[in-house]
Order: C-alpha cells, then sequence, then structure tokens
C-alpha cells in the first residue's frame, strides 16, 4: 500500500471510530427527509422529480460540512501528530489530497444513503434518471466546494470550535454570494465590475441549473476551480502555520 | 552521514538556532544536551524536515532535507518531542498503518512489525487505544514507530522521558544494540543518559554549539576532575600544607562533612603527592579518594557562562 491510499483509509477510518460519523448520517437523512417532504412540498408539486431534495443541499451542507472538516487539520495540530505526518515521506500535497479525499468519500456515503429518495419517486411515477444522476454528481462536487474552504480553515487554527464556526460564516458568504443579501454589503464601496466578480461566486447561482439535473460545464469548471483554490491555500496555510 | 551545515532558525525576532554545524558517521550515538529553550527541539524538527531553516541544511545519506526532502524523510527514522501520535487508534493499527506510510510490505512488514513490538515491550497494550495510554506507553509507542522501518538515521527527541527505571535501562539497552551501524541523536536532560549510551555529546545554549566531545572528554572539563579529598577533620595545618603542594589551585574545608579537597589545575595527577604528604605528616585520614568530574557540574558551568 502507498502512503497515500495508507493516509486515506486512516482518515476515512478515523471518522468511524468517534460516533461522530453515525451522528452525522442520521442528522443528514433525517434533515434530507423533513425538508425533501415539508418544506419542499414533495407530493404537493405532484411532479415525478426530485428537484424539491437537491434544492435543500447548499442549507444541509452549509452546516453538515463543516463539521465534517473541522477536524481534519485542527486536530494534527492540536494533538502535535501534524509534526509526524509531515515528517513521513509523503508531500504536503500528497497528504492534504488524501485527506480531502477521505472526508469528501464520507460525504459520498451519506448522499448515496439518500436512494430510498430515488426508489420512492421511481416507485411514484417516470422520472428522468439521467437528470437525477447529474443532479447527485453536482450536488456531491458543490459538497466538496464547502469541503474545501473547511481543509483551508481548519489548517489556520487548532481549534476545532474556531474551525466549525468560522467555516460556517465563510461558507454562508458563498453560498448567498450572488443574492442581494451578500451584493449590497459590497455595491457601497468596490467597484461594479467586482461586485459582479461577487456575485458570479455563488454556490446557489451555480447549484441552480444542476438541481434540475442540468450539469453544465461551466458549473462543473466552477466547483472544480473551487476545490482546486480552496486545497491550494490550505496547503500554503499549512506549510506557512506548521511551526505555531 | 548526517551532515548539517549552518543551520539557522529564527522565530519572530529571536535567533533559536545560531549557525550549527556538525557531521555525525555510522556507529556514533550522539547525545544533544542544552536548557530549556536552547532550541534542541527546534534543530531536530528541520534535521526531520518539518520546520525549513531559514539558512543552512541537513543532509541525510546526501539527501538534501531541503531540496530532497522525501528522500531524506525516507531514510530517517523520528521522534518528535512529547511522542504525538493518533490518538483515536488502537496501538496495532497505528504501528500498521505507519508501516504503510513507509511502504513496508509483505513478509518484511509483518516482521518488522512483530520485531519493533517485541523490542519495545508492547505485546500488553496492542488492542488498547493510544489515548488510553499511560505516558510512558506513549513515549514507546511512539519509539516503536520511529524505529519501525529500520532507518539509517534516528532522531529521537527526549526518548526516555517518562519511562520508569527498568523501560530506561530497556531503551537505553535498545539504543545501544542498533546503534553499530546507525546514526543516532538524542536529545535527553538525564546526564547519567549520556554517559551510558552516547559515544559523543553537544552541549548548546541560545542555539550555539558549546562544546563537542566524547562524554569522557567532557566531564575532564570539570573543574572538580581528577581532585582529591581526603576525609579528615582539619586541625589547622592540613589546608595550609595541601594549599603549598605544587598543581593544587584552591583547597576547600567542608568542616560539616569533615572532608577537605584540594583541587588542581587539571595537568598533574595530585593523588600521589597527596598521598605522600598525608603519610609524612601523619595526619589522622579516614579516607583519600579521587574525583571524577560529573558532566552535570560541567553542564552548569558551561551553560551558565554561556547564558550570563
Ligand atoms: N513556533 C514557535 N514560535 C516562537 N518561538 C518558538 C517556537 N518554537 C520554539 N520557540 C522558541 O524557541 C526556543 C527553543 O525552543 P526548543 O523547543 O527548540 O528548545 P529545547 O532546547 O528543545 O528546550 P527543552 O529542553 O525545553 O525541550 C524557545 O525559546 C522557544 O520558546
Ligand atoms: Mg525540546
Amino acid at each position: 500500500m502507498n502512503a497515500v491510499t495508507a493516509l486515506f483509509r486512516r482518515e476515512f477510518h478515523a471518522y468511524f471510530a468517534t460516533p461522530l460519523a453515525y451522528i452525522f448520517l442520521v442528522i443528514f437523512l433525517v434533515l434530507t427527509g423533513v425538508f425533501t417532504f415539508y418544506l419542499g412540498s414533495f407530493y404537493e408539486r405532484s411532479q415525478a422529480d426530485l428537484e424539491s431534495f437537491f434544492t435543500f443541499h447548499p442549507w444541509l451542507y452549509l452546516f453538515l460540512v463543516p463539521a465534517i472538516a473541522m477536524r481534519l487539520w485542527a486536530e494534527e495540530r492540536k494533538s502535535g501528530t501534524v509534526e509526524l505526518l509531515l515528517t513521513l515521506p509523503i508531500s504536503m500535497w500528497q497528504a492534504v489530497i488524501a485527506k480531502f479525499l477521505a472526508a469528501w468519500s464520507f460525504i459520498a456515503i451519506a448522499l448515496a444513503l439518500t436512494f430510498p429518495m430515488w426508489i420512492t419517486v421511481n416507485y411514484l411515477g417516470a422520472p428522468d434518471n439521467g437528470a437525477i444522476l447529474a443532479a447527485y454528481i453536482g450536488s456531491l462536487l458543490m459538497a466538496g466546494s464547502y469541503l474545501a474552504i473547511g481543509v483551508c480553515i481548519s489548517a489556520t487554527t487548532s481549534s476545532q470550535v474556531i474551525a466549525f464556526i468560522v467555516t460556517v460564516v465563510v461558507c454562508f458568504f458563498f453560498t448567498l454570494a450572488g443574492y442581494p443579501l451578500v451584493l449590497e454589503a459590497f455595491r457601497g464601496w468596490l467597484p461594479d465590475t467586482l461586485v459582479q466578480l461577487v456575485a458570479s461566486l455563488g454556490f446557489l447561482s451555480h447549484f441552480e441549473a444542476i438541481k434540475k439535473g442540468v450539469l453544465d460545464l461551466r458549473d462543473v469548471v466552477y466547483f472544480a476551480a473551487m476545490i482546486g483554490f480552496w486545497l491550494y491555500a490550505g496547503a500554503i496555510v499549512i506549510d506557512f502555520k506548521k511551526a505555531d | 552521514m548526517l551532515e548539517i551545515e549552518g543551520l539557522c532558525k529564527r522565530f519572530d525576532e529571536h535567533l533559536v538556532v545560531n549557525d550549527l554545524s556538525f557531521t555525525v558517521q555510522p556507529g556514533e550515538v550522539l547525545g544533544f544536551l542544552g536548557p530549556n529553550g536552547a532550541g534542541k527541539s527546534t534543530t531536530m524538527k528541520m534535521i526531520a524536515g518539518f520546520l525549513r531553516p531559514d539558512a543552512g541544511t541537513a543532509r541525510i545519506g546526501g539527501a538534501d532535507i531541503v531540496n530532497d526532502t522525501l528522500q531524506a524523510q525516507s531514510k530517517l527514522g523520528y521522534l518528535p518531542e512529547g511522542a504525538p501520535a493518533y490518538g483515536d487508534m488502537r496501538v496495532d493499527r497505528f504501528l500498521e498503518f505507519m508501516a504503510d506510510m513507509r511502504s513496508l510490505r509483505g513478509e518484511l512488514r509483518r516482521q518488522r512489525l512483530a520485531s519493533v513490538v517485541h523490542d519495545v515491550h508492547l505485546e500488553s497494550v496492542l488492542a488498547q487505544r493510544i489515548d488510553t495510554l499511560s505516558k510512558g506507553f506513549r513515549r514507546r509507542v511512539g519509539l516503536a514507530q520511529a524505529i519501525l522501518h529500520d532507518p539509517d538515521v534516528l532522531i529521537l527527541d527526549e526518548p526516555t522521558d517518562g519511562l520508569d527505571p527498568n523501560q530506561k535501562h530497556e531503551v537505553r539497552k535498545l539504543i545501544s544494540n542498533m546503534s553499530a551501524e546507525k546514526i543516532i541523536v538524542i536529545s535527553t536532560h538525564i546526564l547519567e543518559e549520556v554517559e551510558a549510551v552516547c559515544s559523543r555529546a553537544m552541549i548548546i545554549a541560545n542555539g550555539r554549539l558549546l562544546i563537542d566531545g566524547t562524554p569522557l572528554e567532557l566531564a575532564k572539563r570539570s573543574r572538580l576532575h581528577g581532585a582529591v579529598t581526603l576525609q579528615m577533620k582539619d586541625s589547622g595545618e592540613a589546608v595550609a600544607a595541601l594549599q603549598d603542594l605544587p598543581g593544587v589551585v584552591t583547597v576547600e574545608n567542608d568542616e560539616a562533612l569533615g572532608e577537605i579537597t584540594a583541587i588542581g589545575n587539571g595537568s598533574q595527577n595530585l593523588l600521589a603527592s597527596i598521598n605522600d604528604l598525608v603519610r609524612e605528616r601523619s595526619w589522622p585520614v579516614d579516607g583519600v579518594y579521587q574525583k571524577h568530574g560529573r558532566l552535570d557540574e560541567v553542564f552548569r558551568s558551561i551553560t551558565r557562562e554561556a547564558l550570563t
């Protein structure tokens, strides 16, 4: 087994070493159910699709993904194991990616466990299963972006609580970046082109098409770029703040 | 070979490691000594490739830790200060994980795991979670992971801190047994350990190398090295007579203990001439013995000088 695989496996198993993983899965599944059937008016819409299910994913991720991300580097720093990890023959990059992939896989499992939704909608009608698959993939990509933000912020502190709170705040900003609430705050003092830029960074705007089952290449590139950027920033932060 | 060249590290405005250079050959066990905050751990972190030096570098078997980090790290076993380990893992799972991180495979992997568990005496805690271990056992787990891949170079930051006397002895034996073909650098505050396992000792303070030599050479620097102590009550003449002997620098009279100590300049053996004097004057002496320099005394005097 090579070092990246070994680290991936350790990190993945670490979630199940505490009750956190099971609590997370239960909360995630209960909330998707509640949101879809009560808030999303799944039945009332009488449509054979999962849009009312996917609509709430950004809001679920906003609180649940930071809980998954917070321990990734903050815990290593708190317990001093970061010194052990980074003196093993594994590069910083490999370590960052292995840990990210482990957490992302865990989220993928949570997402996959929502399959009863898909069974229900297929039982009730004849949905476009290709569109549902596309929306699942898009949702996972968006979760990856939330997670990458969490990785970077977790690297800045040795306190998991601080990592969680700051990540939620930053993620909240990116979730709503295309909406007046955030844009108004910038309009007064930023030039219009920059306000446009901020507007184009919103998760909700990029998820708009995806939740309907349309996987636009631009949205895919956007989320992939978010993941790349935040992981890169995370690696720099770890390198920079190693000594503290 | 381990080559350290001009290593420097600055934290804020404070120069913590100041132009440190030395070379260690296979077979040497180097004891790294110095007061708290001297820069021992910082130096070790740089050698292990965790902190990047502000200047200088370390080469491990020819591989440069700054430019060729992974190659250098693969030849290195490192026990960081405080022996950090993943608390949520069982001891056996942790060691297996470390074996995988070191890319050990198949029979070799199995054999190395069994061997370190035996050498560090971890059999009884294999199935225990690391965060429930006692301090000494944690340290031993840290030691086990450092020697797991049988590295050429071992950097151990306070390897026996928190161990019971039996385990201290075991770990020193382990280090001695491994030392023949390896390069071992240990930092410690236990000076008897230096005498027991190290073939070479260095004292640093304020990030500077103060002295480098065998433990015996260091001990010889002691003011008391070669001094002769007479167990007797001073009748009045002894102190004066000793003072007049050639080679004697000072004479200390400890009335409470009933001991008179003649301290030489280190170049002359005082024992013979003092014995003659005692016989000649028929002093009522209960005992005569020669002192060896003590490392802790050398440590204190050298570091006190440097810090003032
Ligand atoms: N990350 C850091 N930021 C600022 N100062 C630091 C940092 N790490 C170490 N120092 C300082 O560097 C100096 C040397 O620390 P170091 O841990 O190397 O000492 P040491 O010789 O190992 O001491 P000890 O015997 O107590 O283990 C200390 O003054 C310490 O406060
Ligand atoms: Mg130290």
